[in-house]
């Protein structure tokens, strides 16, 4: 019983994180119909300038500000300078773009910083939280605690500020936005801002678990895909329920299966988008989306 | 009375087909002025070109200044509310939150509240479905929400595309009746595109008649309606 509460607490924390980068996905995917795949990538190289902070010996909590923000702002100069001039072209074309961002920044920090890896600080005590018989890990606990305070964040933005209402409005018919005088175009690049630094927090919470490398997001990137599909990419809710559902499952299956564990748990996750796919394409939350021809 | 809106030689295209071909017209400041013509004549279109919706030549003034090229964004934050082809309802928002994005990019920090009410009070069944998915409305609901959007802006001049459309005679009236009201209490002009032509001309002062892009008539709508060709063509009596 401990082990499983254990495992399952450790795969809410994980989870917590492919849920981030799952949100991540679907802000973009639904603002633009387009999969960023070089989300995963923004990430790793958010986290590596949170590491060149730390070395110029800046506090956690300030390099961890100041790398959302420079996410931030980053992700918004992405969408003005190099998704905007793709926008109207096909689809496939947009996914080109992303996967070259991606290979760019997996070299651009291979280059900078190198391929070997690096350990990450976690901004939480070593010492290991204590509740009766059962052990959980510091970092664990809190990162799923920070997951939910930017999650809850973004909840009151989208919900309770006009700002929100009008990224929400924008994504869903631009038409009749620009018809409210909703600038549509600076919503979607606010969106990729977002969804930039809804990705570093998922980085810098990942990178003392996995160790700093420019691939280490390679995986959790699949994880994320796994949750956003399970969740359902027309649903931010459900990406981040997937996500904590993608980490539980994974963990468990990984412990209490016995030819599975920590090699293939990766398997697991990509069996689960091709269930997810065959069984239910839209997803536990999402919609289907029927387009009229 | 000086005019609100005028259009000269407004051209518009759509890739290489040519669907305006040089149409004037003007609204007048508290006017209700109507376009008329059958399917494909360039009334929709006419709307899109005042709104910046399509690439278009020609000189569009909307209260003395050129807007013709300026984005539709910048128009619209001018005081022009453009209820579209289909209403543009945002499916997935609540009643409410369609509304609130109506006032979006009014500079003013006038409580919305109250222009909640003033709205409610035009449509009252829309107050009673405020939390609901705008989705789940009625089509004759939805036209009210798309009008109700509208006056959210509070504007000057209001762009009415085919409000009858696909509605019951009865819904039509009512909605036609709140127009008129609309335009005496909150001051704002109309531009109404129409293909029910009596219904346009009962509400409207002055009428424009489009055929293939050309305006080829245009009066009073008193002497529009006693007009043979309209009436053959348009009121079928």
């Amino acid at each position: 019983m401990d082990t499983f509460l254990q495992q399952v607490v450790s795969g809410l924390a994980t989870g917590g994180i492919y849920g981030s980068l799952a949100l991540a996905l679907v802000m973009i995917y639904q603002a633009t119909d387009v999969v960023n795949f070089a989300q995963g990538e923004m990430a790793m190289f958010s986290t590596y300038l949170a590491w060149s902070m730390l070395q110029a010996g800046l506090p956690y909590w300030l390099a961890f500000a100041g790398t959302l923000a420079i996410a931030f702002v980053g992700g918004l100069l992405i969408e003005r300078l190099v998704i905007r001039p793709v926008e109207n072209a096909p689809i496939l074309a947009i996914v080109i773009v992303c996967i070259g961002l991606l290979v760019i920044f997996n070299s651009l920090a291979g280059w900078i910083y190198s391929y070997i890896q690096k350990p990450f600080p976690s901004p939480f005590p070593e010492r290991p939280i204590t509740l009766g018989a059962v052990v959980f890990g510091a970092h664990d606990v809190g990162a799923i605690g920070v997951t939910l305070v930017v999650l809850a964040l973004l909840y009151v933005f989208f919900r309770h500020t006009p700002l929100g209402l009008a990224m929400r409005a924008a994504a869903q018919n631009p038409v009749s936005s620009r018809l409210c005088g909703v600038r549509v175009g600076w919503m979607l690049a606010l969106g990729w801002g977002l969804a930039a630094l809804v990705g570093a927090v998922a980085g810098l919470m990942v990178a003392p678990k996995v160790f700093l490398d420019p691939n280490m997001m390679s995986g959790i990137l699949i994880y994320a895909f796994a949750s956003a599909t399970l969740g359902g990419f027309t649903s931010p809710c459900g990406a981040v329920l997937g996500g904590l559902l993608v980490g539980v499952i994974e963990n468990l299956v990984g412990t209490y299966v016995w030819f599975i564990g920590t090699e293939l748990k990766l398997t697991v996750a990509l069996a689960l988008i091709l269930v997810v796919l065959l069984v239910k394409p839209s997803g536990l939350f999402g919609r289907a989306v029927v387009h009229r021809v | 009375m000086p005019a609100l809106l005028e259009a000269e030689r407004v051209e518009a295209r759509y890739g290489w087909t040519k669907v305006l071909h040089g149409v004037g017209f003007t609204v007048e400041v508290g006017g209700i002025t109507t376009i008329l013509g059958a399917n494909g004549a360039g009334k929709t279109t006419t709307l899109r070109a005042v709104c910046g919706m399509v690439r278009t030549a020609g000189v569009i003034r909307f209260d003395g200044r050129r807007i013709d090229g300026q984005a539709t964004e910048d128009i619209v934050r001018l005081g022009i509310a453009h209820v579209p082809e289909g209403r543009g309802t945002f499916v997935q928002l609540t009643v409410e939150e369609n509304l609130r994005l109506g006032a979006y990019c009014r500079r003013d920090r006038a409580p919305r509240g109250a222009d909640l009410d003033r709205v409610y009070g035009y449509f009252p069944v829309l107050r009673e479905r405020r939390r609901q998915v705008a989705g789940t409305l009625s089509g004759g609901e939805q036209q009210m929400l798309a009008l109700a959007r509208a006056l959210m802006l509070r504007p000057r001049l209001l762009l009415l595309d085919e409000p009858s459309l696909g509605l019951a005679p009865m819904i039509v009236r009512e909605i036609l009746r709140i127009v008129r009201a609309i335009n005496q209490e909150e001051r704002a002009s109309v531009l109404l595109v129409e293909q029910n032509a009596a219904l346009a001309l009962d509400l409207a002062d002055y009428a424009y008649l489009l055929e293939t892009g050309r305006v080829i008539r245009s009066g009073p709508s008193a002497v529009m309606r006693e007009d043979d060709a309209i009436r053959r063509s348009y009121l079928g009596y």
